[in-house]
């Protein structure tokens, strides 16, 4: 825990519960976001719903669709959202050691491993009030999450075209807005996210649609050697950076 | 839309199996400092390029179309103002839709 952390447990008494209610519901109703941008993209309710059930995570989600919203290749959208969920691999050993799920737990557990219950839980005074926090913003997220889903496909469904209500900015706001904490917190940050536009829409016009966002990742191995374990400055009015307590 | 399928269920197979991996991996298999910010700096690669391929691009093509770049502008501009997560999303969404109705695209 850091010096940050510490300092907030001892100005503010934790209140896991509340917090992670809040952020829950917050974050949950941007779930209409993704239901629409999913059904406009050309999958279905039902695919829509799937992916927010069983993949609930934000980011891949959204790339999913947006990779088949431009016509490329399931494929390379698979691929890339896979890539994108890597991150909550790292959440999954952070919060290994604080809550210390076993058996079935951990494979509940598992399923809401993501940015905010990280977040949360890792902001907490003590184990106790971690595993707390954890299971109040994910049970809170997840189902704000997938009824804010259900609704936005369903809606996105019945008007006539995704353009005319802007829906086809959705997806690049969103992909920015998730990554603006990030980009605030370092200068590596935005190099490497600027190598990463770059470097895809260089080879936009060669390779198969979805490819050149995988490519990307190229800009996170390079930045990832050039300055291996720099780690950024913490960012208090960010809590959905949880790497920077660390 | 049986690809379709195919490309939900395997996404959401491999993004809940990365998830899984973390809660179960000794922590030294991940302990490598480059290992680590690789995986903490592939989001903001693979975000940003995302974002981009999106608002400028259509198929191989470059694509600049006023009502998106608009739209985009605008999500920055809330983002600058430190505007919460959905307003970004309806300022961005918003912009877009007010400027195509206006007859601009």
């Amino acid at each position: 825990m850091s010096a940050l952390t510490r300092t907030r447990a001892v100005v503010k008494p934790a209140r896991p519960v509340r917090d992670g209610v809040g952020l829950g519901l917050a974050v949950g109703v941007s779930g209409v976001a993704f239901g629409a941008a999913a059904v406009s993209s050309g999958l279905t309710v039902w695919q829509a719903c799937a992916l927010s059930l069983l993949a609930f995570t934000g980011a891949s989600q959204f790339a999913l669709a947006g990779v088949i919203a431009s016509g490329g290749s399931l494929l390379a959208g698979t691929v890339g959202a896979i890539l994108l969920g890597s991150r909550n691999t790292l959440y999954g050993l952070r919060l290994a050691d604080l809550l210390r799920p076993r058996g079935v737990r951990r494979l509940l557990t598992a399923l809401g491993v993501i940015d905010e219950t990280t977040a949360v839980s890792l902001a907490q005074p003590d184990p106790g009030t971690a595993r707390t926090a954890f299971t109040a913003t994910f049970s809170c997220l997840y189902l704000t999450w997938n009824l804010a889903t259900l609704a936005g496909a369903i809606g996105a469904g019945r008007i006539g075209s995704p353009q005319s209500f802007g829906l086809d900015v959705v997806g690049p706001a969103a992909f920015l807005a998730l990554i603006w904490p990030r980009l605030r917190s370092g200068r590596a940050e935005r190099l490497v996210a600027v190598a990463g536009v770059a470097i895809a829409l260089g080879v936009t016009p060669l390779l198969p649609v979805g490819v050149p966002v995988i490519l990307a990742a190229m800009a996170a191995l390079g930045g990832a050697l050039s300055s291996p374990g720099a780690q950024p400055p913490p960012s208090p009015e960010s809590p959905l950076s949880p790497e920077t307590t660390s | 839309m049986t690809g379709a399928w195919i490309a939900v269920l395997a996404t959401a197979a491999g993004c809940y199996g990365l998830k899984l991996a973390g809660l179960t991996v000794p922590q030294r298999v991940l302990a490598s400092p480059r290992v680590r910010r690789f995986a903490e700096l592939v989001p903001i690669a693979l975000l940003a390029a995302l974002s981009a391929v999106q608002t400028v691009t259509s198929g191989h093509a470059f694509d600049l179309d006023a009502a998106r770049l608009a739209g985009l502008s605008a999500a920055v501009v809330a983002l600058l103002l430190r505007a919460p997560f959905l307003l970004v999303i309806v300022a961005a969404a918003g912009t877009a839709a007010a400027l195509r109705a206006a007859g601009i695209s």
